[in-house]
């Protein structure tokens, strides 16, 4: 069945968009990320365009963080005090973000720091936590490995501006989770992302948040990023296609939740180490349509320079 | 004054005469209409040739059959390798270049009319896309006017069909032209041409109107005429499909 996008002024199959969301849905359940790295390159892939497919990816992940947090609320693993500053940065760098995202669809660069800002965040993301993840299961196996500690100290708890969080268990400045969410927020913004996929391992190894309450926390800001990035880009610049969306999105909360079911039949470890294995293979593809010669060299892009 | 008149009469002496063959010709659809199940549209375009005469002697009479969507300007851009990646580097700007453009014909174009009369009319794909003044804006200008060209026609959105309008008797033609699923709105144009020997015997014009309708419309306009409403409400959508979603699979769970 055919479908007409008022905005992107395009016909798609909707069973397609339903199987997307789907697949997304199951996948951030799975993981405990919004998803929306893999569907905004998904959306790209089917000849949606760009600006339209980052504004309305931010959107539907909305739509799965909202669906994952309920459930984690009910098993108290929310720190809102983290999630509040957090969410102060977060703002700040979606509005950056949505600035920067303007002027450089302007300058017709935008696809190029799309596809950058993949390859190096979900590259690096991916292998560091491969790596560590594989590790950690090593570990497990070899009964009697060294006992690692709930957290290490490093420079980050040199640093002014100390405050408590309870539910975390942590007492640290503010800093560090103002300039996490600061960056997440931004990239929230230019890849139509959740920035889950940087937000959690930065709360693990970074801030040094216990695990149990890091997944909760972090789909309970992005909640707020990408609502907050879905209206600006609608109001600046009326790239947010809601038959699209809403598509996306009941295929993705209907996902999300056996996905969580999946999910809850993993090991930690294994599930870290399928995670980083998806987020590697996404950023090779980016990559290798960066490195390889393009089968059209031209593209269109409706209106002048300004 | 004489001079003047005369003037005149010699400039329209051509239509005078060319007016002998008249059109007259219908089209299946007037208005297009973009609801959210649309998946491209067939027009039929049919007519005939009105004579008072008999059909006159000399070269056969043949058909052309425009049609075009709403013309927008248009930046193309070129990539290249730089730093060992693919970048955008030139672009070029074209003033103005239909959205959709197709041309059916009764034989080969180029036996069929005259360069000419082509320039005059503006009937190849190539002349209705208005590029000036573009040869200081890249190395290589006509190149990504091509590449406009070729984009275009492998989206399916300019079609060169010749030989695919159907004249019978030299007095009634038909063709259907094929609207893609990826259709902008705004007032489509029907031209059709009767040519002998190359040249432009007479000319018709007809619209075709193609709207967004129902849920398309409305979606389209208040995204346009209300973005902050608009952006909300699909928050809300995004909201309520979570939360609806949670709580039935808690249900079902139990």
């Amino acid at each position: 069945m055919q479908i007409y996008l008022p905005i992107a002024e395009v016909s798609v199959n909707a069973f397609l968009l339903l199987g997307i969301g789907g697949i997304v849905g199951f996948l951030s359940g799975l993981f405990g990320v919004g998803g929306g790295f893999l569907i905004t390159p998904l959306l790209f892939f089917i000849g949606i365009p760009p600006a339209i497919a980052v504004a309305t990816g931010a959107n539907q992940v909305v739509a799965s963080s909202i669906s994952g947090v309920l459930a984690q609320l009910k098993r108290k693993a929310v720190d809102l005090k983290m999630g509040i500053v957090l969410l102060a940065g977060g703002l700040g760098g979606s509005a950056i973000g949505v600035w920067v995202f303007a002027r450089l669809t302007a300058a017709g660069q935008v696809d190029l720091l799309v596809q950058l800002s993949y390859v190096f965040f979900l590259g690096f993301i991916g292998l560091t936590m491969l790596i560590e993840s594989t590790r950690a299961l090593m570990r497990s196996k070899t009964a009697g490995g060294p006992v690692r500690r709930a957290h290490t100290h490093n420079w980050v708890h040199g640093l002014p501006l100390k405050m408590k969080f309870r539910a975390s268990g942590l007492y640290i400045s503010v800093l560090p989770p103002l300039g996490v969410g600061a960056l997440v927020g931004f990239l929230a913004a230019i890849m139509g992302v959740g920035g889950g996929f940087i937000m959690v391992p930065a709360m693990i190894y970074l801030l040094g948040m216990p695990t149990k309450v890091v997944i909760g926390t972090s789909l309970f800001q992005i909640i707020f990023v990408t609502a907050f990035t879905t209206v600006m880009h609608a109001v600046t610049a009326n790239t947010v296609d809601m038959m699209l969306a809403i598509l996306l999105i009941l295929g993705g909360v209907v996902g999300a939740q056996f996905g969580a079911m999946a999910g809850s039949r993993l090991r930690a470890e294994q599930l870290r180490i399928l995670l980083s294995l998806l987020v590697i293979a996404v950023a090779g593809k980016i990559g290798l349509d960066l490195l390889l010669r393009p089968a059209e060299l031209y593209t269109l892009t409706p209106g002048l320079l300004p | 004054m004489i001079r003047l008149a005369l003037v005149a009469v010699l400039a329209l002496w051509p239509a005078l005469v060319g007016a002998k063959e008249g059109i007259v010709a219908g089209l299946s659809e007037s208005r297009v209409s973009i609801t959210a199940d649309f998946d491209g549209s067939e027009i039929l375009i049919y007519g005939a040739v009105k004579r008072e005469e008999p059909i006159p002697e000399g070269p056969p009479l043949h058909v052309i059959i425009t049609v075009e969507g709403p013309s927008t300007a248009l930046t193309v851009r070129k990539k290249e390798r730089r730093f060992g990646i693919w970048v955008n580097t030139e672009a070029v700007q074209i003033g103005r270049a239909p959205s959709f453009y197709a041309v059916a014909t009764t034989g080969p174009l180029h036996e069929i009319l005259s360069e000419t009369e082509n320039l005059r009319h503006k009937i190849t794909i190539p002349r209705a896309i208005r590029a000036v003044g573009i040869s200081d804006q890249a190395r290589d200008a006509p190149g990504f006017v091509e590449a406009l060209q070729r984009v275009r026609t492998r989206e399916g959105l300019y079609r060169m069909d010749e030989r695919t309008v159907r004249l019978t008797e030299s007095t009634l033609f038909r063709t259907d032209v094929q609207l893609p699923a990826n259709l902008t709105e705004g007032d489509y144009r029907v031209r059709i041409f009767l040519t002998r020997g190359g040249a432009v015997v007479n000319a018709l014009e007809r619209r075709i109107n193609v709207r967004k309708e129902g849920l398309e419309r409305f979606l389209f306009n208040l995204s346009r005429e209300q973005p902050l409403v608009y952006g909300l409400l699909s928050l809300l959508i995004a909201v309520a499909a979570g939360y609806g979603a949670s709580t039935m699979f808690r249900l079902v769970k139990r």
